[in-house]
């Protein structure tokens, strides 16, 4: 048993590096997606200290929303750009009708209200463009297609270019998002209200515009998973459940920190491919369902702020 | 005018904090349970099959994750799972021992739950907030997978669900395909009721006391004397014991089996908290209006408004429903955020002055 645990499956991993690559590969491309998703709830947090539940349920609704137009005859470019103009709508809203009455409420309550929120978009989703499965239109929006065999370590691995664009992707809007904070004024006007909400409203900062700002950027992202992630699979509702892997994710990498849900992220999908490949065999598979929050848990209990968040400190 | 509290003379401590401090509390309490055992059997099986029996289920539940949400100040998303935990467990108690009686086991199962309950809960000493939240979803798909994957919960049967076995109550049966809803809603009133008692003088005491306090701040409670592990383990051991037992009572009582592998799930626990949060933290009415308010809500929509001649399609419902009560939480948010019972606390102090001004 013991054997079957701490030695097996590292013996596995030195026979075939292969098959290990391709895990850690996987693993790098799942960890991708949900620091995208743990990006949206981190831009959020940050600016308005809402826990933004609807996170998960604006990938589905973005992509669906793409998807819907798409299908009602729209052209592929137009119907992008469409749906950022939804998702805009949709911030202002929001801002508007939930946040602005709800200000000063305990973080419970806000927690709440994006659940509401959620419930609404479930709804207005499906009422809309209808309940079932779609697939995403990869090949409109000119996203590559296709796997690219790599003969390495005495086999073979195979890279989707689709996971490939995903990452790039990824990692050019994270870049984007870097910059946009660090240089422009609009991004030093977040990370002032990041810091205080009081400091940066007497300094003549608009908390309501910049409410919105950041609700349409976690929206910008949100489309840009929803297309990822719809190319991977399909567009579902199916997605809010995996949305939820976001949360072992910012427990990682801290509530409150961009570059922490980026790693928190692909150690999360990294770990979880690795266990369920390895080690999940041994109790009969499945394990990635809970695997990642396990790992979190684990994590607490040592560094209950995650790997970059601000340590917490309580008086009384 | 008739809701006065006028010559009513507290002369004890005891009296000061009884269950019903004001005497038309306690008629008026009295009353909701004469219909509740009188006129609601009237109503017909529809009614109580689709309505009130689930209803119950559901403010068992919430009057479970209130204790430890409300009272203690700590966030669950794995109620779904402890009621799982509770179902199962009575399964598995009520197959190995058949003779003793299901109520019994509904009541004991709960310990299991309990058990689990405080297992997860041990990290509450450390985290709380959203992280505790997250801990918490751990045990909820943990424990789903095992609901799956362990086939000696389910008894090696081929559905891989719970089959509940027929079982009877003073010649009555109250389980299994024979029971009629009448009689598994007399046996769920009884036990909410029974169990409602229970739940107020924990919170009125030594014990809800300490949950309050540890709610309320939990360093300066420290500071007092309270201990937190020994408090916030009691919130989870209680707290889960009660989700347990409505886990029972819904797979027993409600459910009967049948479609019921996949019940206890992450949409479960989100459901409880909804009620408990629409309904207001820390408040024990508050789980009844909860529960009422999102459990009639969908059922109106469904069967309420075809019947009043409006057509709505099954999918189309059921959207409108996730609409509707997006919009009601936002909206009862907005405007109570401390919820229904809060209301229900205003109407009655107006109801103290009515029909004078002051």
């Amino acid at each position: 048993m013991l054997y079957d645990v701490f030695v097996d499956p590292f013996v596995q991993m030195a026979q075939m590096p292969d098959l290990l690559v391709q895990t850690l590969w996987e693993g790098l491309v799942a960890g991708v997606l949900y620091a995208l998703i743990a990006l949206g709830f981190v831009l959020i947090f940050k600016a308005s200290g809402v826990f933004n539940f609807a996170q998960g349920i604006m990938v589905v609704f973005a992509a669906l929303t793409l998807v819907g137009l798409y299908e009602k005859g729209v052209p592929a470019f137009l119907a992008l750009i469409l749906t950022i103009g939804v998702m805009f709508i949709l911030a202002w809203t929001t801002e508007r009708v939930v946040l602005r009455p709800l200000v000063n409420q305990p973080d419970i309550i806000l927690f709440m209200a994006t659940f509401g929120l959620t419930y609404f978009l479930i709804g207005l989703g499906e009422f809309i463009f209808g309940g079932n499965t779609k697939t995403m239109i990869t090949e409109q929006l000119f996203l590559p297609k296709g796997a690219i065999d790599v003969s390495m370590l005495g086999g073979r691995v195979t890279f989707q270019k689709l996971d490939i664009a995903a990452a790039v992707i990824a990692g050019a809007m994270v870049a984007g998002l870097a910059v946009f904070f660090q240089y422009t004024r609009i991004g030093r006007a977040l990370r002032a209200v990041a810091d205080s909400h009081k400091a940066a409203l007497s300094v003549g900062i608009s908390l309501n515009q910049i409410w919105v700002i950041v609700w349409f950027t976690a929206g910008i992202v949100a489309l840009v998973t929803g297309i990822m992630w719809g190319a991977r699979s399909d567009v579902s509702f199916g997605l809010q459940v995996i949305a939820l892997k976001a949360l072992p994710v910012l427990i990682l990498g801290g509530f409150t920190s961009v570059p922490g849900a980026i790693v928190g992220g692909l150690i999360i999908g990294i770990g979880e491919k690795l266990g369920e490949f390895y080690w999940g065999p041994l109790v009969g598979g499945g394990i990635e369902s809970w695997l990642a929050y396990l790992i979190a848990l684990a994590f607490l209990l040592f560094r209950p702020q995650g790997l970059f968040g601000d340590k917490i400190i309580e008086r009384i | 005018m008739f809701y006065r509290e006028a010559g009513q003379y507290k002369s004890t401590y005891e009296s000061d904090m009884a269950v019903f401090p004001i005497r038309q509390d306690l008629v008026g309490v009295l009353a909701i349970l004469a219909a509740a055992y009188v006129i609601v059997p009237q109503m017909g099986n529809f009614f109580i099959g689709t309505v009130m029996i689930p209803f119950l289920v559901f403010v068992m539940a919430s009057i479970g994750l209130n204790l430890l949400t409300g009272y203690t100040g700590l966030l669950s998303l794995g109620t779904g799972a402890f009621m799982g935990v509770g179902a199962y467990a009575c399964y598995k108690l009520t197959t190995i021992f058949p003779g003793v009686n299901i109520i019994v086991w509904i009541i004991i199962s709960g310990f299991f739950s309990a058990a689990v309950g405080v297992l997860f809960g041990l990290p509450s000493l450390r985290i709380k907030g959203f992280y505790l939240a997250v801990a918490t979803l751990a045990a909820q798909f943990f424990l789903q997978w095992c609901f799956v994957r362990i086939p000696w919960l389910y008894n090696y049967n081929a559905s891989g669900a719970i089959e509940v076995p027929a079982r009877e109550l003073l010649g009555f049966a109250i389980t299994g395909p024979n029971a009629v809803p009448l009689t598994r809603y007399f046996v769920l009133l009884t036990l909410v009721v029974f169990f409602t008692w229970i739940a107020s003088n924990l919170v009125r005491g030594r014990i809800g006391r300490q949950w309050m306090a540890i709610r309320d701040m939990d360093i300066a409670a420290e500071l007092m004397g309270i201990r937190p592990l020994h408090a916030k383990l009691m919130s989870f051991a209680v707290s889960s014991y009660f989700c347990g037992v409505a886990g029972a009572m819904m797979m027993f009582l409600w459910y009967g089996g049948g479609e019921a592998s996949d019940a206890f799930n992450i949409n479960l626990s989100f459901n409880v908290l909804f009620m408990v949060i629409i309904g207001g933290l820390g408040s024990l009415i508050g789980c009844f209006f909860g529960a009422a308010l999102l459990h009639l809500v969908p059922i109106f929509l469904k069967f309420g408004l075809p019947a009043m001649g409006v057509p709505l399609g099954g999918a189309t419902a059921e959207h409108l429903t996730h609409i509707i009560i997006g919009t009601l939480i936002i909206f009862f948010l907005i405007v109570e955020p401390h919820g229904l019972a809060r209301l229900w606390a205003t109407a009655k102090q107006k109801l103290r002055m009515w029909p004078f001004p002051y």
